[in-house]
């Protein structure tokens, strides 16, 4: 009675949890972080493509990170696809509905497609509070559940490196159950490079667009000169 | 002004010259040149309001040239791809990464859309408050209205074309609005569509709207308002006439060239439009998740509805009125009322030079009431603005009705509280304030 009292209690913030309103925290990485990215990627190769696809990404663009090509082909290629292919995933869309009651989502600009209204950076929190709140839940077919988005499909994928988490419903926080591969500071910035490579992902150029932004600037800064001391001369006579 | 006749031109001998004379004696070339710049004269007073009707058409502009190289790699196409993608949708990101330039071209794009609202908003209020509306412009301001429906159109179309979840069910809950309207409303809405639900046909024939249909529409109605400006000359921010004091040459006193003065002084504003649109451009493209919707990158599910069907920020205060009606009156449903206001709260810009009964033009010289109306209504029209991004609340619902009485009101009213006011006497000549 007590438990089903505190499930009810709450069960509006559960509710709440794929809307936005819940509390995330902060992703600490950068996408100016090379080395990070490439362990990103080097994590998102290993454990997210094998259900999810990339498929607006194609693997050629992974040289941006810093790597030579024969490096992208040796460490971030398993199959027989080309360089220049899209990062497309090899299960079959309808038999992984069967498995996990949905199909899941392209993660290509998933870290755009989680931001907010008035945030639109906001995705990277999701992200990074998503992948470190799985726990064990005996109820769920997967065995598996998510703080932050209730009911998830998803087994928690990373579990050999977090280790095994319940959730106390008294408290409603995490406690570890089994240890995991990674420390829970190794794991965090684990998840953090890999939040930073979706990140990155949803758009490769956006440090460019930054960079080529500030030129723009710059351009019209000058330009601005010109035109107001062209008008000004022009002016001057009218009164 | 325009109108006038304009000598042809005259060769000098020399070969350009008599390819210039032979070229003007079959075409308008100089009268055009002068009738509409080098001797069209504006008043000498134009302030910073006066800057967004010549960026409204830079917009324009901007967005036909990105808009040509879009349609050149974007696909139309509803059906999933090899990846289980829609293939317009994949074909938006295929530009987005694939395309050399292609995120510049569609970030120019994305971006005009939400710009060419700013200034058209900020063209308007400037009418707004300095009466440009008013006899004799009643007809610019006409196709003014025009301009701005044309323009929602162009956008509502437009913003399926990505195929992501709030294109697709945006689409759907407008669409579905025509279907409220009684009698004709289910048939009128399956042809809007081309089907029983948003699909394949509802995208191929949106993108035929919306490179087609309404930019020859939109081109043809920004001719006519620029040319019945210059038939009447431009109003300005002391709503006087400049026509009245003239020089012996019959030159207005006030007025000076378009050309030079007003097409360098253009040029200053376009290049700090340009600054403020490339810092959204390429420091925050999203527009802080207003410009882009984020739920827009997910690709259009029509099995999965979205928690909260928002439009994007420049139809929101229109929504908001749709969304205030919530009584059914004459047993008809509420919905329906909801369009009716909503589709009244657009048209009724288009009466507002007979609503108008001020003896003077510009705020300037009337008092109180006019100040006070006009900031209740700027006020009610952000906060309808601001309530239409949010779902839909109880305190939202009252807020929105108390503001869509005040913005109707502020029309409706206009023929008493317009004429009550006190009035300044009106200069003579213009002011350089």
């Amino acid at each position: 009675m007590k438990k089903f009292l505190i499930a009810l209690f709450f069960a509006p913030l559960l509710a709440f949890a794929s809307g936005g309103n819940v509390h995330l925290d902060k992703w600490p990485g950068s996408v100016g972080d090379k080395a990070a990215l490439q362990n990103g990627a080097k994590l998102f190769v290993n454990y997210c493509l094998n259900c999810h696809g990339a498929s607006y990404m194609r693997y050629k663009n992974l040289i941006d990170l810093g790597l030579t090509e024969q490096q992208v082909k040796e460490n971030l290629m398993f199959t027989s696809d080309k360089i220049g292919g899209l990062m497309a995933v090899a299960a079959r869309a309808d038999e992984q509905k069967q498995w996990f009651g949905a199909t899941p989502p392209d993660l290509t600009i998933l870290a755009r497609a989680r931001g907010e209204a008035g945030n639109a950076g906001a995705g990277a929190d999701w992200l990074y509070t998503y992948l470190r709140s799985f726990y064990r839940d005996a109820e769920r077919p997967t065995g598996w559940n998510n703080v932050i988005f209730e009911n998830v499909g998803m087994p928690n994928p990373l579990w050999e490196l977090q280790g095994q988490y319940a959730l106390n419903h008294e408290t409603h926080k995490l406690e570890p159950l089994v240890a995991g591969k990674l420390s829970p500071a190794e794991y965090d910035k684990a998840i953090s490079d890999l939040v930073g490579y979706m990140v990155w992902m949803g758009e490769p150029q956006q440090e460019f667009r930054r960079t080529l932004g500030f030129f723009v600037l710059a351009f019209l800064g000058l330009l601005f000169v010109v035109a107001y001391a062209l008008k000004k001369e022009y002016w001057k006579d009218i009164h | 002004m325009a109108g006038g006749t304009f000598e042809k031109y005259k060769s000098d001998g020399s070969l350009a010259g008599n390819v210039l004379e032979w070229f003007d004696a079959r075409f308008p070339a100089t009268s055009m040149w002068k009738g509409h710049l080098s001797e069209y004269y504006a008043p000498k007073n134009f302030n910073f309001w006066y800057f967004f009707g010549s960026l409204a058409l830079l917009v324009l502009v901007i967005q036909i040239v990105t808009g040509i190289f879009l349609v050149m790699h974007y696909k139309p196409d509803a059906a999933l791809n090899a990846n289980g993608v829609p293939v317009a949708f994949a074909s938006v990101e295929y530009i987005m990464r694939d395309v050399p330039g292609g995120w510049i071209i569609r970030y120019m794009h994305s971006t005009g859309a939400s710009a060419f609202f700013i200034v058209v908003y900020l063209h308007m209020f400037r009418g707004l408050i300095y009466g440009s509306y008013r006899k004799p412009r009643e007809l610019t301001w006409l196709f003014g209205v025009g301009i701005f429906l044309v323009l929602m159109g162009e956008a509502f179309f437009g913003y399926l074309l990505p195929w992501g979840q709030m294109s697709y069910w945006g689409a759907q809950v407008i669409v579905n609005l025509f279907s409220a309207i009684p009698v004709v409303g289910a048939d009128l809405s399956l042809i809007i569509r081309g089907d029983f639900v948003v699909g394949d046909a509802t995208l191929n024939r949106f993108f035929s709207f919306h490179v087609i249909a309404f930019p020859l529409v939109l081109l043809g109605l920004v001719a006519a308002h620029i040319l019945a400006l210059h038939e009447t000359g431009s109003n300005n921010p002391d709503g006087i006439d400049i026509k009245e004091k003239k020089d012996e040459r019959g030159l207005p006193l006030d007025g000076i060239p378009f050309h030079p003065y007003y097409s360098v002084k253009d040029i200053v504003g376009v290049v700090v439009f340009l600054m403020a649109f490339s810092a959204v451009m390429f420091f925050a493209p999203e527009g802080g998740g207003y410009f882009l919707e984020t739920p827009n990158f997910y690709p259009a599910d029509p099995l999965k509805t979205p928690p909260h069907i928002a439009p994007v920020w420049y139809f929101t205060p229109f929504y908001s009125i749709l969304r205030a009606m919530v009584w059914n009156f004459f047993g008809l449903d509420a919905k329906f009322w909801g369009v009716v206001a909503m589709g009244a709260s657009v048209v009724i810009f288009a009466f507002l030079p007979w609503l108008d009964r001020s003896p003077v033009r510009s705020i300037r010289y009337r008092g109180p009431i006019t100040k006070v109306m006009v900031t209740i209504f700027v006020i009610c029209f952000f906060i309808l603005g601001y309530l239409g991004t949010l779902s839909p609340s109880p305190m939202g619902e009252i807020v929105s009705q108390v503001c869509t009485v005040f913005y109707f009101g502020f029309f409706l009213g206009m023929p008493w509280w317009s004429r009550m006011d006190k009035f300044k006497p009106v200069p003579e000549r213009v002011t350089m304030k």
